[in-house]
């Protein structure tokens, strides 16, 4: 009895215990609700199913908040990632809608290479004014985000551009060995990144960064590097994430293309696990904070609830998940049941909150 | 503490390091002021910038909560929805026929008790004001579309009364109650920034929340007290909107809370918290108002560059803070 005890305390302690119970109950209601939500069909080739589109419409979630988690992970945050969406967006699709053939590959590719290269002048911007200036993240990168809005707009010069490309549609509604191309693109970002930072030391780098810049400076660790690298990366996600949102639709609207997803982002890392004081970073807590969020998105959908008060279940859902991964919160809890272990209180989580 | 404070320059005129920020400020607004009256004859009339105080007479007493919150190191993102959640009170309240009367308190309440929640959880569970706040902001936009879907029209009396009022002078310039009631919440804000203990303790905390804490200051009530004020502020703001627009709609004000922070900013109060005047950020709502008028003036000029000019203006205002090097964290 007391080893089941030990063992399920042991499961409860690990910090993707309580995302996976999250998203695990989310599921069930949904199932409960819809009985038909968990099946998933096989038609022309493809597969089709609330799971399938659940994991679609969560790619470009994923690629951003990847982006997020390597620089939330160096103590910064980066809140202009929506504004490179829509800017990264909205340049590819102007090259496409000015090309005679817009089905060629050539044309495609051009465009999103000219959109992927803006972009990542554009996290230099956010890097120069973080690693180099030394502006507070948050601060820094309001000002894309505010600009930014207003540049996407220049760009389409406020219209919504519409294309009709085959081979960029592809980016957000193809299909590629029988599920969506976008999960593929969602899940090869993830690997490429998960590969470059677990299986180097860029990592613990980078996460050393998060702990103490000035200490890893003085232990040889180019500090204004990484932060600088880091805010590129990001750029170069929310672009990514920027076509395939606009590829969805095949249109590019400066206004609300990639609108309040790096509110979304910077969730999904917090679920995840990753706290907002640096120093630590979990890919896979990411992936899964990002699910969740689309699976309430979706679920709330399904039961034809709208739109907006959906942000009622989903500040519900963040509170809880928050305050169920805060060390102050589980202290209190235990302290109340004298039976339980104290909490686990490690070294990051008492480190000194950063400002906002 | 002013005779503590670092000066620079060595001439007859000593400026206070602190100040410099907010002069930056007003000097900006009166060489965009000059610019306007030198470009557009009618830009001179009076009654431009009372339109411009008229305007953003709701932004001005939420940007003073932003105040106090930045000051103390701490953000508020709910601002935005908790204005338009109070309009929407307000409104479908009215709607059912309760006198104005009751509607008020109920609506001025709502605000401050959603900040002193955010508040506690901010203090209590150690959750980071960006993240409790941003929580606040789906719960009360959320709230919005919960209670109607659709924009709902005021028709009371005392509402079409406030919002109609004119107060001015014979050669037909005027300002609306709003303005009044805004600068009196800047005046009462000010006044307990400078000469209480809670704004005492506010820059306490702002500076040094370690400091605070071992000098016996109480960090979790003022961190607690500053959120119910950005609740109050962006109640009685929620408030002189519905005054402004006659109506309450779900999706008004949405990203009000980068404008109200842009100008808290360009107002020189500094984000990590500790230095910063409410002056400041009344003059930071009014170059956002000035900004915006100088385009409608243009005519050519679309307003989408109004987000490019404000996202150039905090780099350049964040730059100078840099430059005179107040302390950065």
């Amino acid at each position: 009895m007391s080893e089941w005890k030990s063992r399920f305390r042991a499961l409860a302690g690990h910090r993707l215990f309580w995302p996976v119970v999250v998203l695990a109950v989310m599921l069930l209601a949904n199932t409960v609700y819809r009985p038909g939500f968990l099946a998933v069909q096989m038609r022309d080739g493809h597969l089709y199913g609330s799971l399938v589109d659940i994991l679609r419409l969560s790619a470009p979630l994923i690629l951003v908040a990847l982006g997020m988690t390597l620089v939330i992970s160096t103590g910064g945050i980066d809140l202009s990632v929506g504004s490179v969406c829509a800017i990264s967006g909205a340049v590819a699709c102007l090259y496409i809608s000015k090309q005679p053939d817009q089905d060629s590959l050539g044309a495609m590719f051009t465009a999103l290479a000219m959109a992927l290269g803006l972009a990542l002048v554009l996290g230099a911007w956010n890097g120069v004014l973080v690693a180099v200036i030394g502006i507070q993240p948050i601060i820094a990168t309001l000002i894309l985000m505010v600009a930014g809005r207003g540049l996407a707009q220049l760009i389409t010069e406020g219209q919504i551009i519409t294309i009709n490309a085959d081979p960029y549609r592809a980016i957000g509604l193809g299909h590629f060995l029988t599920l969506p191309l976008a999960i593929f693109i969602a899940l090869g970002a993830a690997l490429l990144i998960a590969a470059i930072t677990r299986r180097s030391a860029l990592g613990m780098i980078i996460e050393s960064v998060g702990g103490n810049a000035e200490a890893s400076r003085l232990a040889g660790i180019r500090s204004g590097r990484i932060t600088f690298l880091v805010y590129v990366v990001s750029a170069a996600c929310a672009a990514v994430a920027g076509f395939m949102i606009t590829a969805n639709v095949s249109s590019a609207d400066g206004n609300t293309a990639g609108l309040w997803i790096e509110l979304d982002a910077i969730l999904a890392v917090v679920i995840g696990g990753t706290s907002l004081a640096g120093g630590r970073f979990f890919l896979s807590g990411t992936i899964l904070g990002a699910l969740i969020i689309q699976t309430l998105t979706t679920s709330v959908y399904a039961m034809s609830i709208s739109p907006q008060t959906a942000l009622l279940f989903k500040a519900v859902v963040v509170i809880a998940v928050c305050l169920i991964n805060a060390p102050a919160f589980r202290a209190k809890l235990v302290r109340r049941k004298p039976g339980l272990p104290p909490a686990d209180v490690s070294g990051d989580q008492r480190k000194e909150r950063v400002p906002a | 503490m002013t005779a503590t404070q670092l000066t620079i320059g060595r001439g007859p005129v000593r400026l206070p390091r602190r100040h410099i920020p907010v002069l930056a400020t007003l000097a900006l607004l009166l060489v965009m002021y000059g610019i306007g009256v030198s470009q557009y004859q009618a830009f001179s009339n009076i009654q431009v910038v009372f339109n411009v105080l008229i305007d953003n007479s709701f932004l001005l007493v939420v940007a003073v909560g932003m105040t106090f919150v930045i000051l103390t190191g701490g953000i508020d993102l709910s601002v935005g929805s908790v204005v338009a959640m109070t309009a929407m009170v307000s409104a479908s309240l009215l709607e059912r026929g309760l006198p104005a009367g009751a509607v008020l308190p109920i609506a001025l309440l709502i605000g401050p008790m959603l900040g002193f929640l955010m508040g506690c959880v901010i203090h209590f569970f150690d959750i980071q004001p960006f993240i409790a706040t941003l929580a606040g902001m789906f719960f009360a936009r959320g709230m919005c579309t919960f209670i109607s879907g659709s924009s709902i029209p005021i028709s009371d009396g005392f509402w079409t009364s406030m919002s109609q009022t004119r107060i001015g002078d014979p050669r037909g310039n005027f300002v609306s109650i709003s303005v009044v009631i805004a600068f009196v919440v800047v005046a009462v804000a000010a006044y307990t920034l400078a000469y209480t203990r809670l704004g005492r303790n506010v820059y306490a905390i702002g500076g040094n929340q370690q400091s605070a804490l071992l000098m016996g200051l109480p960090v979790g009530r003022t961190k607690i007290a500053v959120y119910t004020i950005s609740g109050l502020c962006s109640a009685i703001g929620g408030i002189l909107l519905s005054f402004y627009t006659l109506s309450g709609a779900p999706l008004i004000a949405v990203g009000m809370e980068l404008d109200v922070i842009a100008a808290v900013v360009i107002g020189g109060t500094v984000l990590t918290g500790g230095s910063g005047y409410v002056f400041g950020t009344v003059l930071g709502v009014l170059v956002l108002g000035v900004i915006q008028t100088l385009i409608t003036f243009d005519g050519s000029l679309n307003s989408w560059w109004t987000k490019i000019v404000i996202g150039g203006l905090l780099f350049a205002f964040i730059l100078l803070q840099r430059l005179i090097g107040i302390r950065y964290k």
